[in-house]
């Protein structure tokens, strides 16, 4: 089940570090209260995948490797993307003084 | 087994024990400063499983970006919030907190059984090592040129939105009605960054 014979460690093995690591980032983007350990989370997850392009490309698709052209992309988006969100982290905090996520419930229905 | 295989199994093996832990850690510390600097540990170890994978390009955008962009900015945001804050005791806390371990709990073993029992398609083309930034380089400038364009477009307006969004004259609530603003804005004193036409 688990080939071995390219090398030493197996494809498995990668995905398997990547699904943790993006298990992790999905429970601390629900439980954490805290709005700069939500974006960590996030910052996380996007790491997990990017952990699952690369070794896909790395293994599977050797000779033409678009899966790290395509996890280049995905960092930069995942760095616009921390960008906007400190920045609304920022003036939330000015408008509401806190950072407790449970506070934030001005669009709860 | 020589000593290049098990030299790279020990790698791996360090690499991924730093990663679950260091995650487990971001996750589950009560200080979020320790969090954070955890956090650059985990993108290290990230970036070293890309250079385990032949990947030594994307290796050091990752250490550029995450470690040197996106975790000095959390480290400024956790700064610029930083206020000790008693955080309310909300009911069910721990029942949530069970609740969505266990559907994290159950991703992850739907996750590894698809890992583990899908028939991949292995070996695959064999790497092409070294080649692989100007591989990277050719791809970037003729099939994905559209992608790469649009990705800078995307940073400019990220660039512009986060300046416009936390600077600090906007007070939208500040005249208009107030009712969702119960404490008191930080601002006490208004620096235009832009002209007062520019603003109307």
């Amino acid at each position: 089940m688990l080939d071995t014979s390219i090398g030493p460690v197996p494809l498995q093995a990668y995905l398997i570090v990547a699904a943790f690591l993006f298990c992790t980032g999905v429970w601390g983007l629900i439980n954490s209260r805290n709005a700069v350990r939500v974006l960590m989370s996030i910052e996380l997850m996007l790491n997990a995948v990017n952990i699952n392009l690369m070794s896909f490309s790395s293994y599977i698709d050797g000779s033409i490797i678009r899966g790290q052209v395509f996890s280049i992309f995905v960092i930069t988006v995942a760095a616009a993307e921390a960008a906007v969100g400190l920045a609304i982290l920022l003036s939330l905090y000015r408008n509401r003084v806190t950072i407790d996520m449970e506070s934030f419930n001005l669009l709860k229905w | 087994m020589n000593i290049a295989y098990s030299t790279e199994l020990i790698c791996f093996l360090i690499l991924s024990s730093v990663i679950i832990s260091g995650s487990l850690a971001v996750v589950l510390l009560e200080n979020i400063v320790y969090s954070a600097f955890l956090l650059g540990g985990v993108f290290m170890a990230v970036a070293g499983l890309y250079l385990l994978l032949n990947a030594s390009f994307v290796a050091a955008a990752q250490i550029l970006v995450y470690v040197g962009a996106v975790n000095v900015l959390i480290l400024f945001a956790i700064m610029l919030v930083n206020k000790k804050e008693k955080l309310k005791p909300i009911e069910g806390l721990k029942t949530r907190r069970l609740i969505s371990g266990g559907i994290c709990g159950g991703l992850l073993i739907l996750l590894l059984r698809v890992s583990i029992s899908t028939k991949w398609n292995l070996p695959g083309p064999p790497s092409i090592g070294e080649e692989a930034t100007e591989r990277i380089g050719e791809h970037l400038f003729t099939d994905y040129l559209l992608p790469f364009e649009l990705a800078s477009i995307l940073l400019l307006m990220a660039m512009i939105g986060a300046i416009v969004l936390a600077r600090r004259d906007i007070q939208i609530a500040s005249n208009a009605g107030n009712e969702f603003n119960n404490e008191k804005p930080l601002i006490d004193k208004k620096i235009p960054l832009l002209s007062e036409n520019s603003l109307k």
